[in-house]
Formats: C-alpha cells, structure tokens, sequence
C-alpha cells in the first residue's frame, strides 16, 4: 500500500523547547490514522509542519511520494483546533473566499458550496453573518469549507471538542463517506476514547517523541493480557469460584444473588480458552465471555510506564 | 496562483463594508465643517459685542481723545463726582469707568488716573485706553520739544531688510514658513494616515486571532502575504476614506459658506497661522506687488517633485509603519496589551513633527533638520517639510534625498522582515503576554 504522507525524522525547536525531536510516521492511503497523545506532546506542531505553516528544523515531509512543496496546500485540508471564522462576513462569502484562498475558481467553489448546504440542509445561511449562528452551525461550516476543495488528505485537531454528539455524528457519517470515496484521514487527539473507533492507525506522541506507532488491531493484539471477562449463571457461586481459583488467575468477582449471576475476570496463560470454557460448560450456564481488549488509552499509559517516563 | 488580490479584496470590503467605518466617513467631513463654522460664528460674535465704558473727565488735557470704536464705545459723564460716576455705572450696566482727574500737569492727571470695574478688565480693552493715554503723553512731550505732528509723522519710517540668495534670486519673508507649511501639511497628512490606518490594520489581526480563523487561512496562504494583503487592502480603503473626505469637506465648506455668508479668511486667518500672517504682512509697502510675488513663489513650489516624493514616503512610510502594527497586532490576545509596544511607535512620529515644526520650519537646511530628513522613522514627514524649497541649489541637496530614501528602502525591508517573523509566530501563539524579551525570542524560531 502507498503512503500519502510520510514523515521522516522531524526535529522541531522553539528556543530552547523541543516540540518534535526525530518523529517519523508513515500514513497509509485511503486510511484513517490517529494521532494521539496529551495536550503539549507535540501533536499540533506537526500538523503545523504537515500544513506548511512552519517548517521542521531537520527532518523532511513527503506528499505522496513528492517532498512538501507550496502547491501541496490545495490537496489538504485542515480543520484547526482553534477554530473560528469571521464574525462580521456573510456565511456565503465568507465560505468562497477560504475556498478560493484554497485555489478553487469562483464557479466551482459556488457549485460545491451549493451541494454541500444542500446537504446540510442549511441553504437559507448564505446571506446571514457568523456571529447569528450558533456554535454548532458555525461548525458544520467550518467543516464544509475544510473538505470543500476535495483534498487527498484531511486534517482534523481534536475533531469532535465542542461537538454536540448528534452534530458530532453527522461530521463522523461525514468522515467516513469520504474515506470511502478514498480520502485518507488524520486525527490528532488528547481524548483517544473519542477516535478509537475510527481509527485503522495510530502513532502515539508523548513529550515530543513518537513512542509508538502501528495498525490499531496489531497494536491490541500485541498489549493483550488474555485477561477475559465472564458472566455466568450459577446455583452454587463460592463452590465454582473455589474451584476456578485452583485452576486460573481470577483478578475480581461479584455475584447478584438475585439473578444468580457471577461475574469475574480471569487471566490466562495463553491464548487458548478453550479448556475454561470447557470447563465453565460443565458447572454452569455461560452468559457472557469476552475477552478484554486494551483502550487506546490503557495502551498509551502502559507504554508511558514501560518506558519510564511516569517516573520523571 | 496568486492569492494577494483576494486577500487584498477581502480586507477592503470588510473595511469599507463595516458600519462605524461608513458612519465615520461621511459623518467626519460635516463634524468638521460644522465645527469651523462654530469657530467663526463665535470669532464673529465675539467682535460684535460692544463694551459701554463710561468717562468720568475732570481734566483740560483731554477732550476728544476717547473715541467710540467697533468694539467699545465711550460715554461721558459730566459734573458728577466720582462716587455718583461709579453708581451711575454700576446701575447703567457699563463695562467699567475711566477716572480723569484734574491736575496741574498732564504726568499727574496719568498717574492719578483710574479705570474702574467689577471684574479684572479686558486685556484689549485696557490696552486701548493704555494706547490713549501713551499717544496723549507724547503728543505733549512733542509740543514741549516744539515738534509738530506733521514733523513727527515723516519722522516715522519703516524698514525692511532686502533678501536675496547669493544666485541673485529675490527672497520673501516669510515664504520658508509658508512652504514649510505646504510640506507640513504633507507630513501631517503622512502621520495622522499611519496612525489611523496602522491601528486598522492591527485591530484587523488581533480580531484574525482572537477569532481563531487565522490557523485556517495561514494553512492556505503565507503569513507574508496575509500581512501584506492587510496592509494593502487597509490602505486602499483609507484612501477611499481620505478621498471622500477631502472631496467631500471641500464641497460642504463651500456650501456653508455660500449659505452662512462666511468670509474664509475670517477662520483661516484667526486660526491656523496667526504668526506666520503677521510676519508676511506687517508693514510691506506696496502689498499688492508682495502678494503676486508670494503667488509667484508658490506658483515656482516643485508640485510635480513634491507629490511624486511624497508618493514614495507615503508609501515607504506607510508600510514601514503599518508592518509594525500587524507585528504588534499579532504579538498580543487584545487590544488592552497593545499600549506598551504603541508609544514606541507613536514617538518618532511625534517626534517627527514637533522637529518639523519647531526647527524645519525657521531652518529648513540646518543639522537637526537634516538629521531627522535621513532618520528613517521620522524622514518620511521631516523630508516632506524640506521639500517644497526644491532640490539642489537653495533647496535639499541631492544627496541628502538620495541618502534619505535609501536609507528609508532598507529600512523598509528590514522592518517589514522582522516584523513578518513576528508576525508569522505570533498569529499562532496564544494565551502568553508577550514582552520585548519574548519578542526578540521569536525571530529566532
């Protein structure tokens, strides 16, 4: 698969700051990649360097293939965290003037604007003035005017802060629709709950440093504990219990004696499940068996720990 | 693709479009205009209104002297005592009361003499009847010498001192000032331009910041040209303003003073230049040849030098000027931080002018004069003050010009690049106070 973007060893100093230091990434075609990591990691930085506001001072970008060049800017698209528009300029001729700064004609910048306030269903907003829309109209047309001119490669810092969830959806259908129609898709976010979903890809950023990078499935599969969550119905919970705690690792319990429902987690010393679940088949009736897959989230302090920076 | 001329577009539009922008273009020219009719109708009043002063004269030496003029006039008293006069003149309403006394030589009935009034009088009033009784004391003194008034008036001669400059070129008074003036009017022009339109341009980027869009559009264009397309698209629309102006007053005045019955130089004389008018007119024989001489003089004033020169500081010292602004503007979270880092601008432009007219004007070639005319934070106004005398022999060198405007070109591009590097941070960086310290930091990132 091609990359469209790759990142090769940015350094990156404010002063005596260092907001990158030797950050590769490779972002896949046609994906959606997050980048996660605290507020102040460095996250904001490269999406500055990706967008050309600032440049790296080692290290180099490549757009597809080519190496960061001004006409790049037409092909992304940016949607900042600090987000605003001008609050005195009508709707209409504010969307056509950061289309046109975007490189689009008039003409076509007219037409799509017509189709994606078709779509919004928000058509009668041309003529009024930012500052007589409320928040979350004023985002959905900070969004169109971010995927108006049809990038390969959209940015989204913290996407969906200050979203209100059914606004919140929409932009998500929307994300999705566009990496089907083969747009690849960054996410930068301090709230990895928020995105886990989404993503295919995720770098983690901490300190200024990528700590971790990958597929999201490989990442998971790779900080599993085959610790597994199970639900079972029994007449006799301490008795079953008794018996588990001889056999495997069980880290917590509860029982409601009104449902006769026991529930625990259990960590295995393989992957292989097949003999608890064997076993569990014979003594009870099985309600439920998951097994716990780390958040993007869990994975991101244990490698933080692993690492040793919990301690500094 | 070239995006300056839609950033340039935009900037105008948002100014020209924005309403206190509209209401201040056309609402100043009638402020002003009213405002100099207020000024004459009061300069009218207030020589219209006569002053009644009554005359208590007891004495033989004076008779005739007190003669009602425009704005007093006399009322004498007779056979009354001084306590009766001074009632008299309290109940009447009059101003005050001149005391006469009668005395043996016409020193004492001076010294004796007594002007009473409820408040402290008038200065010009107390000079008028200081005036009267002086010219009475030498009249006498001239009869004691046996001179008569006839002798005494061919005693009485001006002089002028005739001027000229080494090429044999006949030199006016006063005709420095004047011009001085005319470049003044230049400079003052050049500085009240960068002081409104500069503020513009940096409320513009402090509202680009604060209202967040400024990470969406520095994604699609460079930082530089935002600036510059700020800085153009304002001025641009200044001109529009400064155009509607001028046109505009001009009109109005004409037709308030067609309506009002207005006499111009009523105003212009009183009010703008009362020294510079005395110093032309005072006691120059023949005034009518003089004023076609000054017409002449003014006529002689390089216009096409002048205005293409004040084409190229306008616009060097503008941009100068107004790439500070945007750096200002986009160094700070709101305007309330902006005042530390606007005096410092404020001051060469001041001091620009108060050089101009304190030193330019009586000496338009001398040291100071020249300094500030090659200084290029204040050479824009200063130079413009030099000008009008021409260029090269009686008037500046050329060198001094030369040197002035490209010191003001690397200048220009020395500012303009800094403050692009702090611009260029700056719009990013939120939520931090800025100070000197920080500022000079950021060139560095």
């Amino acid at each position: 698969m091609n990359n469209i973007l790759v990142v090769d060893e940015v350094t990156k100093q404010f002063g005596n700051h260092t907001a990158l230091r030797s950050v590769s990434l490779e972002i896949p075609e046609n994906s959606i990649y997050g980048l996660l990591g605290p507020n102040g990691a460095g996250k904001t930085t490269l999406i500055r360097i990706i967008n050309q506001i600032t440049y790296p001072d080692q290290g180099k970008v490549f757009f597809g293939g080519e190496a960061l060049k001004p006409e790049h800017i037409s092909q992304i698209g940016y949607l900042p965290e600090e987000r605003g528009l001008y609050k005195n300029m009508k709707v209409g001729e504010q969307a056509l003037y950061l289309a046109q700064l975007k490189g689009l004609s008039k003409h076509d910048a007219k037409e799509r604007l017509k189709f994606w306030f078709d779509r919004f269903e928000i058509g009668d907003w041309w003529g009024k003035k930012i500052q007589e829309l409320s928040k979350g109209m004023a985002q959905k047309i900070q969004f169109i005017v971010t995927v108006l001119h049809e990038p390969k490669l959209l940015i989204f810092d913290e996407p969906f802060s200050g979203f209100d969830p059914i606004n919140a959806n929409i932009i998500k259908e929307e994300i999705w629709n566009l990496k089907e129609n083969g747009t690849s898709i960054i996410f930068s976010t301090h709230r990895m709950e928020s995105v886990e979903e989404l993503c295919e890809y995720i770098a983690l950023i901490h300190r200024a440093e990528k700590i971790l990078d990958g597929k999201l499935s490989d990442i998971k599969k790779a900080f599993k504990n085959n610790i597994f969550g199970v639900g079972v119905t029994t007449e006799a919970p301490e008795l079953l219990l008794g018996e588990l705690k001889e056999r495997y690792q069980v880290l917590s319990s509860s029982f409601d004696s009104r449902e006769k429902q026991l529930d625990f987690s259990v960590q295995l010393p393989n992957e292989n499940s097949t003999s608890l679940l064997g076993f569990l088949g014979s003594k009870s009736n099985v309600n439920s068996f998951v097994e716990a897959i780390p958040s993007a989230n869990d994975i991101f302090i244990r490698t933080i720990q692993n690492k040793g920076y919990a301690h500094e | 693709m070239n995006k300056l001329p839609l950033i340039i577009k935009r900037e105008y539009l948002a100014k020209v479009r924005n309403k206190s922008f509209v209401i201040m273009t056309f609402l100043s020219p009638i402020l002003m205009v009213g405002m100099i009719l207020l000024i004459a109708y009061l300069t009218k009043l207030n020589d219209s209104e006569k002053r009644v002063i009554a005359v208590l004269n007891e004495s033989d030496f004076f008779s005739t002297e007190f003669l009602s003029n425009e704005t007093t006039s006399y009322v004498n008293y007779r056979d009354l005592t001084l306590e009766e006069a001074k009632d008299s003149t309290i109940n009447m309403g009059y101003y005050g009361l001149v005391y006469v006394p009668e005395e043996n030589t016409l020193e004492l009935v001076s010294q004796r003499a007594f002007f009473y009034s409820v408040d402290a009088p008038n200065t010009t009033i107390l000079e008028s009847l200081e005036r009267i009784f002086k010219e009475r004391l030498k009249q006498e003194r001239l009869r004691e010498l046996g001179i008569s008034p006839s002798e005494y008036a061919e005693m009485d001669r001006t002089f002028q001192m005739n001027i000229s400059t080494f090429e044999g070129e006949q030199n006016l008074k006063g005709i420095n000032e004047i011009k001085a003036i005319i470049g003044g009017g230049f400079g003052y022009l050049i500085m009240m331009f960068i002081i409104i339109y500069g503020g513009f341009v940096m409320r513009s980027v402090i509202e680009e910041k604060t209202s967040r869009i400024i990470e969406v559009i520095v994604s699609s264009v460079k930082p530089f040209q935002l600036m510059l397309g700020k800085i153009i698209g304002t001025s641009l629309a200044g001109i529009t303003q400064f155009g509607i102006w001028i046109v505009s007053g001009t009109i109005l005045l004409f037709i308030a003073m067609a309506i009002f019955d207005i006499d111009p130089s009523d105003v212009s004389g009183r009010g703008a230049i009362p020294a510079i008018g005395q110093g032309v007119n005072s006691g120059i024989p023949s005034a009518d040849l003089t004023m076609q001489l000054y017409a002449q003089e003014l006529f002689d004033i390089p216009w096409g030098l002048l205005i293409t020169f004040f084409l190229v500081y306008f616009i060097l010292g503008y941009l100068i000027y107004s790439s500070i602004y945007a750096a200002i503007g986009a160094a700070v979270d709101n305007e309330t931080d902006t005042q530390q880092f606007i005096f410092p601008i404020i001051l060469p432009l001041m001091l620009a002018i108060y050089v101009g007219f304190f030193s330019v004007f009586s000496n338009p070639h001398g040291p100071i004069a020249v300094g500030f005319s090659i200084f290029p934070l204040t050479s824009p106004i200063v130079m413009m003050m030099r000008l009008p005398g021409g260029i090269g022999e009686g008037g500046v060198p050329v060198w001094q010009l030369i040197s002035s405007i490209l010191i003001l070109m690397a200048t220009f591009i020395g500012i303009v690049w800094l403050a692009a590097k702090i611009y260029r941070v700056g719009i990013l960086m939120y939520g931090k106070k800025p100070s000197y310290k920080e500022l000079f930091k950021w060139l560095k990132y």
